[in-house]
């Protein structure tokens, strides 16, 4: 199937995407009107102030939730569909490892519930360890770990099981600037070798412009697309392009738009 | 080590509580005595009395000492005076008990856990259970087990579940829901079936909270076999034991049986505690 999908298909398509939670304080339009496509092999980050929708439209990508109207298609077929074909790794802001496991248990975790055979399932682990860079940590428990190598160790497990497409919320919020800074360079990397396809949640805009070919921007009440950037950097980014005037224009770009969602509000 | 002379302090308190207790409690007997021989008794000799009478009010330590060591290493095993013996016979039926109620608690918490009309239903009645008086309940199951021919171990192993079991759901019931929406989540993205998030995550999750309850139900469990062994008369048994002390008035009879029943009520929680203690080591878990 990878294959004989065409470059241009693409891989997250959303069609005047809605959806309303009913809370006890009346609907809630968390998402309205959503129209994004997303190609194969794109960095998208998604950013807005909080209640803008962007973790949601990330879990309905992965059919934790289920939108209320409009359509929304991952490699062509349906959220469910392609969770059940293990299109996507979902990576949480928590890294949400298993206490009683350890990293290489982990890991396995997917595999072992997808029905891997065991000689695959290390092999496997092997792998991702090696590009997570935590190659000797596999005997190791989590909390011998420090917070960036176990979000590490869940990106690491997200990709075990080889799905195109990688779906991260806010991966490094809970991380300090130093650890984040050097996990984003590492991502970056992660994404030259494997060309896959990331969706990236985040709330912070030099995250954003330093890793996406292409930001969107949303606001929330309701959750909605003010803006869509499509980055000019090249794909090669050292750490000290963010001193460059094109990413400081595209920094200015994406606070614009974020000010401009705010401002309908008042 | 630095602990060792605050527990000592207050060993020694109680001891000294204890004593000054079973002399004021013992004198009574031996002023009444004095008084009908019509002597003179002095403080001196109210004291020394109130240490060696056979049946006192309240034994003092060294009495209830001496009871223990003769009850533990003074008979044969087999004697009906010895405390092993007696003792065995209630462990017997505490670990039935407590056997019965964890599996029957940890089921009934799968229940709860996966059915909501099971959550609904059964915590109301299983709390409602636990106020019922297990002395009102107990000569009950004895009589009504006896009538379908069912007597001995089981009858008291069936009152000692019915204590332990409680503890067990309530801990399991915690522990099994303790993963969070994030984990369930991630569970879903891997589309887990029920059985696998059970067995990977939620059973997993639960087993601190198993030995917590663990804790509280094996002590639970003894009770029962205790309380079950009263009403029916029973010839062995640490029950036993305490029930024809207080018929014949043979108060050290009783302590020491009281003392035994503590003293394995500690080495089987402690057993727990220590199986717990390697469990969560071999889970990776700092404890």
């Amino acid at each position: 199937m990878k294959d004989t999908m065409n470059q241009d298909t693409p891989v997250i398509e959303a069609r005047g995407l809605n959806l309303t939670f009913d809370t006890a304080d009346g609907a809630v339009h968390a998402l309205k009107d959503v129209n994004l496509t997303i190609g194969k092999g794109e960095f998208v980050s998604f950013i807005g102030p909080s209640g803008c929708g962007k973790t949601t439209f990330l879990r309905c990508i992965a059919a934790l939730e289920t939108p209320t109207s409009g359509t929304l298609t991952v490699n062509g077929m349906t959220p469910d569909q392609a969770r059940m074909a293990r299109a996507y790794g979902y990576v949480f802001q928590a890294a949400g490892l298993y206490p009683w496991r350890t990293i290489a248990g982990n890991i396995r975790l997917p595999l072992e519930i997808m029905g891997f055979d065991r000689a695959e399932q290390a092999a496997r682990v092997e792998r991702v360890l090696d590009l997570v860079d935590l190659n000797g940590f596999g005997g190791k428990f989590p909390w011998q770990l420090s917070g960036g190598m176990q979000q590490r160790a869940s990106i690491a497990r997200a990709l075990a099981f080889d799905a195109d497409i990688l779906l991260m919320d806010e991966p490094f919020g809970a991380l300090d600037e130093i650890v984040r800074d050097r996990l984003n360079e590492e991502l970056l990397k992660l994404w030259a070798r494997t060309g896959k396809t990331i969706g990236f949640v985040t709330h912070s805009i030099p995250e954003a412009v330093y890793l996406s070919t292409k930001i969107v921007v949303m606001s929330p009440r309701p959750g909605r697309i003010t803006d869509v950037i499509e980055s000019p950097l090249p794909k090669e980014r050292p750490l000290d392009i963010r001193d460059s005037r094109e990413f400081i224009e595209i920094a200015h770009r994406v606070r614009e738009g974020l000010r401009a969602g705010h401002g309908d509000e008042v | 080590m630095r602990s060792v002379l605050p527990v000592l302090t207050v060993l020694l308190a109680i001891l000294v509580i204890w004593y000054a207790a079973a002399v004021r409690l013992n004198s009574a007997w031996t002023y009444d005595q004095a008084a009908r021989a019509e002597a003179e008794v002095t403080f001196g000799e109210v004291v020394k009395d109130a240490m060696v009478q056979e049946r006192p009010v309240l034994p003092a330590p060294h009495q209830v000492a001496a009871g223990l060591w003769d009850g533990f290493a003074g008979q044969a095993i087999t004697s009906k005076k010895s405390l092993v013996y007696h003792g065995w016979v209630t462990l017997s039926a505490t670990m039935v008990g407590f056997l019965i109620g964890t599996l029957g608690g940890i089921l009934l918490a799968v229940g709860i856990v996966h059915n909501k009309a099971m959550d609904l239903s059964v915590m109301p009645w299983a709390i409602a259970s636990q106020t019922i008086p297990i002395l009102a309940i107990a000569p009950m199951v004895i009589v009504v087990l006896a009538s379908v021919g069912v007597t001995g171990l089981l009858p008291k192993a069936v009152i000692s579940a019915y204590l332990s079991f409680f503890p067990v759901v309530v801990g399991m019931v915690k522990g099994l829901r303790s993963p969070d929406q994030m984990m369930l989540d991630q569970l879903r993205t891997y589309s887990a079936s029920k059985g696998q998030t059970f067995w990977k995550l939620r059973l997993p999750a639960s087993v601190p909270y198993l030995f917590t309850s663990l804790k509280v139900s094996v002590a639970a469990s003894l009770v029962g076999a205790i309380v079950g062994e009263l009403p029916a008369g029973a010839s062995a048994g640490l029950g036993a034991r305490l029930l024809s002390g207080s018929y014949y008035g043979q108060t050290i009879q009783i302590w020491s049986a009281l003392f035994a029943a503590a003293l394995l009520a500690a080495g089987l929680v402690m057993i727990v505690g220590m199986i717990e203690r390697r469990t969560l080591v071999r889970m990776g878990m700092r404890t």
